[in-house]
């Protein structure tokens, strides 16, 4: 099958490889001989059911957690063994947006977002203020909203936040812990250009997941699905449909998924008009 | 400079800037070099009409071009070489134009409008206190008539975690109390040849004054603290406005049944301290003095008449109630960021070691004449 998560793709450069992870808590098996390996400039989805351990998996690649055995990789630095110093480093180099925006409370939009910069000691202050603002503007947040405090923002709006603060520093990896969740299909679709104008502007790498369909397929690059406690395929999302696994028929080929690949963006591969046509008789009976 | 990478600025006559290395974030934020550039960048006599030349430039972000930007006085210069794919950072900056940050006006705590706030508030927490006293009294009232049908689950949690799991420190801090006030006490009356007048001083202080006011500010500062707080977390994680959704009202479920609870244990608390700290007197005593144990209880009933117990004891009902009603105003009136947490679960602790102070000066006033 060609959505082996153990290929490595030739002639490209891994910022992210993850090998043999093992994730235990207590009696509870979550990941076991997990191998993922994720380009650079690539878009990759996470998916899987609940419970299977996508957050956790996330957590592994920013260092939040460590896996029980195997090894996370990322920039070449082993993030478990790296020393301090390393892996400080490695922090300035990734931003990473939480499901629920993990914005601090206490501080306004703008210092949310200018702490990052301030953390380093040495810019200017005019700087990080033009830098700070910048940033909200590409997030679509106006000055206006600057000297609010998170707790009197709307859902959508906190995102842009945590994304604008997430991108302060101008990472050239980013994590997106379901992105869309909690947005209306308007300000998701929103938010699912944003992140691909920033992709494109920004040169990202972007590792996201996420449960919402519309964003998979009009993002992905590849999409790689959790379950059975591994990576059970690993391809465009054009072809990760095709898959053969119980998870993924229902996942995909409900109703719901294949309203989103009707939806696809032209550029992308779509699956053949054939197993579309297959897949249409077995929802709806012949 | 340290390496051939880091972002370079060179002034070549004084016609052309040439820029090099890489002008991101991480290489700028090395060793200082970001201040170098920063001034260097300030010193280009008309920054408008020299040439600049950015094709020397290995990467960009927008950090950096920020910085170039700056430096342009925010607008692009006459002359200008840069690589093509520059050219979106720029565009995208020359796009938004300057953003201005509007700080709000800065207040002096002695200014009208600040005095003005400090009063609102001040009325504020009292019209606040006083309802949830009123609410509290239409609670008890629903209470009494459908006692089946009580909080009774939540009573009694609350005086687990309260009353029993107090247990152990308040009789740390009232044992150590009482050899404390026994030592010097003693060494005093020695001087008197009144050795035996230390089971009045010790008996009598401690049940009517101090057992009752070391047990409410170990109290205040334990419970008190936890009430706030999980009330202030409850406000963050929208718990609070969950259970009103369902019909379950804050007074009813959350606040009666604390101050129930606090009203019960602390008297039993109270007993509790006032026990230990006699058992430490009384070891100090016969360190001391040579009193034996024996002598010191005998001796207690007629050195401390009964009446100074149900004061103390009655005290532990008050002292209770307010330190209940004191944490769980503090808690609801917490909002929704870390901050507040903070400041109202500070707020609520002090605040109900000085109410509790307070009223204990009430009691002393009152029952001057009693017990005596």
């Amino acid at each position: 099958m060609d959505c082996d998560p153990n290929q490595s793709t030739p002639g490209t450069t891994p910022i992210i490889e993850i090998e043999g992870l093992r994730t235990q808590f207590g009696d509870t098996l979550v990941h076991d001989n997990l191998n993922l390996h994720i380009n650079q400039g690539e878009i990759v989805s996470l998916v899987g059911g609940s419970g299977t351990g996508k957050t956790v998996l996330l957590r592994h690649m920013v260092g939040l957690t460590h896996p029980a055995a195997g090894s996370v990789r990322v920039f070449g630095e082993n993030i478990c063994t790296a020393d301090p110093r390393d892996l400080q480093r490695l922090r300035t180099r990734w931003g990473m947006l939480f499901q629920h925006g993990a914005l601090y409370s206490a501080l306004t939009v703008f210092d949310n977002v200018a702490q990052p910069l301030r953390e380093l000691r040495v810019l200017p202050k005019d700087l990080i203020r033009d830098a700070a603002l910048m940033k909200l503007s590409m997030a679509g947040i106006g000055p206006e909203h600057a000297l609010k405090m998170p707790a009197d923002l709307s859902g959508g709006m906190i995102k842009r936040v945590a994304l604008a603060r997430a991108l302060a520093l101008d990472p050239e990896l980013l994590f997106l812990d379901e992105p869309t969740a909690g947005l209306d299909p308007n300000a998701s679709e929103g938010f699912v250009d944003l992140i691909r104008s920033l992709h494109q502007e920004m040169r990202l790498t972007v590792v996201m997941v996420t449960h919402d369909l519309d964003t998979l397929f009009a993002l992905s690059s590849r999409v790689a699905v959790l379950a059975d406690r591994h990576i059970i395929a690993y391809c465009e999302p054009g072809k990760v449909v095709e898959f053969k696994h119980p998870f993924i028929e229902s996942f995909f080929r409900g109703e719901r998924g294949l309203r989103a690949i009707e939806a696809m963006p032209d550029e992308q591969e779509r699956p053949d008009e054939t197993i579309m046509k297959n897949l249409t008789e077995t929802q709806y009976g012949k | 400079m340290a390496s051939p990478t880091s972002p370079t600025l060179q002034l070549e006559g004084t016609h052309t800037v040439r820029a090099a290395g890489r002008w991101q974030v991480g290489a700028l934020t090395q060793g200082g070099i970001v201040q170098i550039l920063h001034a260097k960048l300030k010193s280009v006599p008309d920054a408008g009409t020299v040439h600049w030349d950015l094709s020397q430039i290995e990467a960009l972000d927008t950090i950096g071009a920020q910085l170039l930007w700056n430096a342009w006085r925010r607008k692009r210069p006459s002359q200008l070489t840069m690589p093509a794919q520059y050219e979106t950072f720029f565009q995208r900056l020359e796009e938004t134009g300057t953003l201005h940050l509007k700080k709000p006006p800065k207040r002096h705590w002695y200014s009208l409008a600040a005095l003005h706030d400090v009063k609102a508030n001040i009325v504020d927490h009292a019209l606040d206190f006083i309802t949830l006293i009123g609410q509290l009294m239409l609670d008890l009232g629903r209470f009494l008539a459908d006692w089946r049908r009580g909080p009774w689950r939540e009573i009694s949690a609350s005086i687990f975690h309260t009353g029993y799991q107090a247990l152990g420190i308040t009789a740390l801090v009232g044992f150590l109390i009482g050899v404390v006030l026994s030592y010097l006490s003693a060494q005093q009356l020695h001087q008197f040849g009144g050795d035996v007048y230390l089971v009045n001083i010790l008996g009598m202080s401690v049940i009517r004054e101090l057992g009752p006011l070391l047990a409410a500010i170990l109290v205040a500062g334990r419970s008190g603290s936890a009430i706030t707080a999980q009330l202030g977390v409850m406000r963050v994680t929208e718990e609070l406005d969950a259970m009103l959704v369902m019909g379950m009202q804050h007074g009813y479920r959350l606040i009666m049944p604390r101050v129930i609870a606090l009203a019960i244990s602390m008297p039993l608390l109270i007993v509790w301290t006032d026990a230990m700290a006699l058992l430490g007197g009384m070891a100090a005593a016969r360190t001391e003095l040579g009193l034996t144990l024996k002598y010191f209880v005998q001796n207690l009933p007629d050195a401390v008449p009964l009446a100074n117990y149900w004061i103390g004891l009655g005290k532990g009902v008050v002292f209770g109630g307010l330190i209940a009603l004191v944490a769980c105003h503090f808690g609801l009136r917490i909002k929704a960021n870390t901050e507040s947490l903070g400041q109202g679960t500070t707020l609520s602790v002090v605040t109900a070691i000085t109410i509790v102070i307070l009223a204990d000066a009430v009691f002393a006033i009152i029952f001057t004449d009693v017990g005596f």
